[in-house]
């Protein structure tokens, strides 16, 4: 039998002492997980926490049945931060930021090989922007750019996609062209969690979905068997209202 | 023609070339990440810390420049140590160490037997006192911070471009960010000869400035930055040679004097092509 990818075992995340998140799962090899909720709900930090990118104050982290603290070959994992634009002072050419989702795999100090330039131009293309891969990212729709933030977090052949809110402010076409994208990579067997606020053209991918409120998990299951009020949580919220959602509901777990 | 010609008869002058063409290259291909890391005026605290490091080599009577560089060095690394802290008081623990760098400084240097008169060429460049001495150090330290900058190229770039994805990467954030800081600290002090420290900070940051108003891509903006910090750097150090000017001042009132003629220019096309 083979290892969880990732393993959370009763896991505190937060900031400081104040508790964000909290949740004890198991995400496996091609599942597509959703983690739903309204804004303050904590699903980001639970996310963040598979990565070690906020602190751990209880419980276990692994992946691919190792200790966080001790894996290391970061190139399995790919992670789509929340953007609202991938452009920073200095232009940076798409490929350019493709190559920089190279490195974990490359080594810091290695030159570029061709396998190395390969692979970041077939990430690229695996989120349709191929034509697009010498333009300046700053000259490129919020949509594009996001997608450009996919084709990174691919570069090093990653095998799980960590993504935060890639919908998030994209228009109609650009969340086609991203489901699209990710509906191919997950014929090619890779696993996927996903931070939504609300499922919109992903829907008919993800296979089970996480619903959190007030940093717990709510239900826990496949997508199907959700109650479907706990599935459009994000909606009843003040977009603005933290973690003003229930507290203490009980965890549905099937 | 003739004129650069005549410049190159002095030894002092042919000295102050070089090291303008070594500040011209290592500021820009350094200040580029910063940039990027949103932290530009980085430059500025480090040359204020460096101020109290080439007062304490005044007044213990030895060589400035190794005493600046070792005090700019730990600036850089508690700077970026308290930045990673993150925490609500680390601008006022910035700015603490920064106006108390300059103010060291000052009251260090009062006690020296040269007094203030050998800070100002510190502070504000005084290109023509640069020994042989000097020069051989500032090429050493300036090779060291062009192979470092250029070896750990993508290193140094993911971690300026999204710190965040580079430790979800795996990569040594922490590391990387320190290296940066010394490697800042370093190039104030290859710079302060030629620009001063209390204006290597625009030589870090306005080539790289007027490279992005054109350039397309982050290796065309270092390329185009560095021949632009390269320009000024000898432009301005020939102008103050013949207008008698501060070669500090003439080097960065250069460099601002093309960013605005470049915004201007890239901004007219702009608008022409509309």
């Amino acid at each position: 039998m083979t290892s969880p990818v990732i393993s959370i075992r009763d896991g505190q995340f937060g900031y400081g002492n104040q508790v964000a998140a909290q949740a004890d799962l198991e995400i496996n090899e091609n599942e597509i997980v959703a983690l739903l909720g309204p804004n303050g709900s904590g699903k980001t930090t639970l996310l963040k926490g598979m990565l070690g990118l906020v602190e751990r104050l209880e419980g276990s982290v692994e992946l691919f049945g190792e200790p966080l603290n001790e894996f290391e070959d970061r190139s399995l994992i790919g992670y789509v931060p929340q953007r609202q634009t991938a452009a920073g002072p200095i232009p940076v050419t798409v490929r350019e930021l493709v190559r920089s989702g190279r490195l974990a795999r490359k080594g810091l100090v290695r030159r570029r090989s061709r396998e190395d330039e390969r692979a970041v131009l077939a990430a690229i293309e695996a989120v349709g922007l191929a034509d697009k891969a010498p333009d300046a990212v700053s000259t490129l729709s919020g949509g594009q750019q996001r997608r450009a933030l996919v084709a990174r977090a691919l570069a090093g052949g990653a095998k799980v996609l960590l993504l935060d809110e890639p919908l998030a402010g994209v228009d109609q076409a650009n969340q086609i062209a991203i489901a699209e994208a990710l509906n191919a990579l997950v014929s090619g067997g890779i696993t996927i969690v996903v931070v939504l606020h609300e499922l919109g053209p992903l829907e008919s991918l993800v296979t089970r979905a996480i619903c959190m409120d007030a940093g717990h998990v709510l239900f826990d299951g496949p997508i199907d068997t959700a109650p479907p009020r706990l599935l459009h949580l994000g909606h009843d919220h003040d977009p603005h209202g933290g973690d003003a959602g229930p507290v203490g509901m009980g965890l549905f777990k099937l | 023609m003739t004129g650069v010609i005549r410049v190159l008869e002095y030894g002092f002058m042919r000295r102050a070339l070089v090291a303008a063409v070594l500040v011209g290259i290592t500021a820009p291909a350094v200040g580029i990440y910063l940039v990027q890391r949103r932290l530009a005026l980085i430059g500025d605290g480090l040359g204020h810390v460096a101020v109290t490091g080439v007062a304490l080599g005044l007044v213990l009577n030895r060589a400035p420049v190794p005493v600046a560089l070792v005090t700019a060095i730990i600036g850089a690394v508690s700077i970026e140590l308290i930045r990673a802290r993150g925490e609500a008081f680390a601008e006022i623990a910035l700015a603490m160490l920064f106006y108390g760098g300059i103010a060291g400084g000052v009251v260090l240097v009062s006690q020296a037997p040269s007094g203030s008169r050998n800070l100002n060429q510190y502070l504000f460049g005084s290109i023509s006192t640069t020994s042989a001495g000097d020069l051989a150090m500032f090429a050493v330290l300036a090779v060291l911070v062009l192979c470092v900058a250029v070896g750990l190229g993508g290193a140094l770039f993911s971690v300026s471009n999204d710190d965040e994805f580079a430790k979800a990467s795996g990569l040594p954030v922490m590391r990387i960010n320190l290296l940066l800081a010394v490697l800042s600290a370093v190039t104030v002090v290859v710079s302060m000869r030629v620009v001063g420290v209390l204006l290597v900070s625009a030589l870090m940051v306005v080539p790289v400035a007027t490279a992005q108003l054109i350039a397309t891509s982050f290796r065309q903006t270092m390329a185009i930055g560095i021949a632009i910090g390269v320009v000024v750097s000898l432009g301005g150090v020939i102008l103050s040679f013949y207008a008698d000017t501060p070669s500090g001042g003439t080097i960065v009132l250069l460099a601002i004097g093309l960013f605005v003629a470049t915004f201007l220019t890239s901004s007219a096309t702009r608008f022409v092509r509309r």
